[in-house]
C-alpha cells in the first residue's frame, strides 16, 4: 500500500472567493482510515481553516456526505485504501446541488423545508392521548414500513438527483422516502395530507426514475421505490376519487390550502 | 460581484451569508455512464415510436394491395432501412431490459409479509417476453 494519498479539496472562502477551487493535501494512508479521518488529519495538522460537517463517524448522524470522486459517499463509511489503486487521488467536494457555505459545507435550509413539507410524523385523525393506550403492530406492520424508517438525512439522494439539480422545487428523493415511511405506517391516519404535497408535478410526478438515489444511500432505504410506488398509489387515489368524490377531495383541499 | 479583500467586512446577514450557488451543466448526463445510461433509456422510446411507425406504414401498404406491399418490402430491404431496424432493433433491447429490472422497484410484492426477492418479480417478465417473441417467431418463419 501506497504511504501516501493525495486529497484534492474543494474550498470555498464566502469572504475571500467568487467560486470554489482545489487545494491538494498529501495524508498518510493507514489500512483502518476513511476519508473524514484524512480531513481530521488535515484539520489538525495541515490546515486549522478546513471546514466540514461531521458528527459520530459511523454512518448514523449523515452529516458528513460530500462528493468523493463524484460520487455521493458518506466520508466516515468511504475507505483510503480503495482509493490507492485508482490514481492515488480522491477528489473531495461539497454535495453537488446544494448551495455551498463554506469548503465543504452545504446550505440544508430548503432540504428541510421540503422534508417539511410532507408531514414526516404521525397524524392521528382521533386526538388519543397516550394514557389511552398503545398502538400495537405486528412484525409484518412494521417491516411494511421499517426501509423507509432507516434514512438519516444524509442527502446523498439529492446529490445524487440529476433533477434535484435542474428542478430546484422538486421534492426530492428522501423527503417522498420519509413521507412513504409514515403512510405505510398502520398507526397513520395522514396519507390523504400528504398526497396534496406528493401527488404533484413538484411532488412524485416531478421523479424521471433516473434510479441513482437508490443506488447511493447508504442506509438501502430504496427512495425510487418509494417514489414509483407513491406514483401508483396516486393514480389509484386519483381513481378512487371518481367512485367517491366529495369527502376525499376536501381532505386534500383542506391540506392543500395550508 | 466586486471581489472584497480580506479586510472586508462580511457583508451577508446571518441566515443569508454569500453561498456558492453551483450550476448544472447542460451536459450533466455525459459524465457519468448511470446518468448516460438514463439517458439512452429514455431515448429508447423513440425507437420503440419507430418500430410503431413502421409497423403501421406496414398495414397500410398491405391494404393498398399487393404491390404496394411489394415495394414496402422492397424498402425495407434497402441500407437505410436495415440500419435504423438494427439501431431501433438494439434500442428496444435496450428499453426492455433495464424496464424489466426497474420493475420489481416500482411493484413489490410481499408474501405472508415479507418482500420476494426481485429475480423472482423481474423473471416473470422475461419468460413472457420470450414465450411470445418464440411464438411470433414460429407464427412467421414455419
Amino acid at each position: 500500500m501506497a504511504d501516501n494519498i493525495t486529497l484534492e479539496i474543494a474550498r470555498y472562502s464566502p469572504e475571500q472567493d467568487a467560486k470554489p477551487h482545489f487545494e491538494s493535501f498529501q495524508v498518510p494512508v493507514h489500512k483502518e482510515w476513511v476519508v473524514l479521518d484524512a480531513l481530521n488529519h488535515i484539520k489538525d495538522k495541515l490546515d486549522g481553516s478546513l471546514t466540514y460537517r461531521w458528527s459520530c463517524r459511523m454512518g448514523i448522524c449523515g452529516s458528513c456526505g460530500m462528493m468523493v470522486n463524484g460520487e455521493p459517499k458518506l466520508t466516515c463509511a468511504t475507505f483510503l485504501s480503495s482509493y490507492v489503486r485508482n490514481g492515488n487521488k480522491i477528489r473531495v467536494e461539497p454535495l453537488r446541488y446544494f448551495p455551498v457555505v463554506r469548503d465543504l459545507v452545504t446550505e440544508l435550509t430548503d432540504f428541510l423545508a421540503k422534508l417539511k413539507k410532507v408531514r414526516p410524523w404521525l397524524i392521528r385523525r382521533d386526538d388519543l392521548r397516550p394514557t389511552e393506550g398503545e398502538f400495537l403492530q405486528t412484525p409484518g406492520q412494521l417491516d411494511a414500513y421499517k426501509q423507509f424508517s432507516m434514512c438519516i438525512n444524509c442527502t446523498l439522494c439529492y446529490a445524487a438527483c440529476p433533477v434535484v439539480g435542474l428542478d430546484p422545487i422538486f421534492v426530492g428523493p428522501a423527503a417522498i422516502a420519509l413521507a412513504q415511511r409514515y403512510n405505510k405506517d398502520s398507526r397513520d391516519q395522514g396519507a390523504d395530507e400528504r398526497m396534496a404535497v406528493l401527488a404533484h408535478p413538484e411532488g412524485v410526478w416531478g421523479c424521471t426514475f433516473v434510479g441513482e438515489c437508490t443506488r447511493v444511500c447508504p442506509k438501502h432505504v430504496d427512495p425510487a421505490g418509494a417514489i414509483q410506488q407513491y406514483k401508483l398509489s396516486a393514480v389509484l387515489d386519483w381513481m378512487k376519487a371518481f367512485v367517491k368524490p366529495r369527502g376525499h377531495q376536501a381532505v386534500r383541499r383542506e391540506s392543500a390550502n395550508d | 460581484m466586486n471581489q472584497p479583500t480580506i479586510k472586508a467586512a462580511p457583508t451577508y446577514t446571518e441566515f443569508h451569508p454569500r453561498w456558492y450557488r453551483p450550476h448544472v451543466s447542460v451536459y450533466w448526463w455525459l459524465g457519468q455512464w448511470q446518468y448516460l445510461k438514463f439517458i439512452l433509456r429514455e431515448l429508447s422510446s423513440v425507437a420503440v415510436a419507430v418500430f410503431v411507425v413502421i409497423t403501421l406504414f406496414q398495414l397500410r401498404a398491405l391494404r393498398n394491395g399487393p404491390e404496394a406491399y411489394a415495394r414496402f418490402q422492397h424498402w425495407l430491404q434497402t441500407p437505410l432501412a436495415i440500419a435504423l431496424n438494427t439501431v431501433s432493433f438494439l434500442f428496444v433491447v435496450f428499453h426492455t431490459i433495464t424496464w424489466f429490472n426497474l420493475a420489481p422497484s416500482a411493484m413489490p410484492i410481499r408474501f405472508r409479509g415479507k418482500r420476494l426477492p426481485d429475480l423472482l418479480l423481474a423473471a416473470p417478465n422475461y419468460i413472457v417476453w420470450a414465450v411470445v417473441s418464440f411464438a411470433v417467431a414460429w407464427l412467421i418463419l414455419r
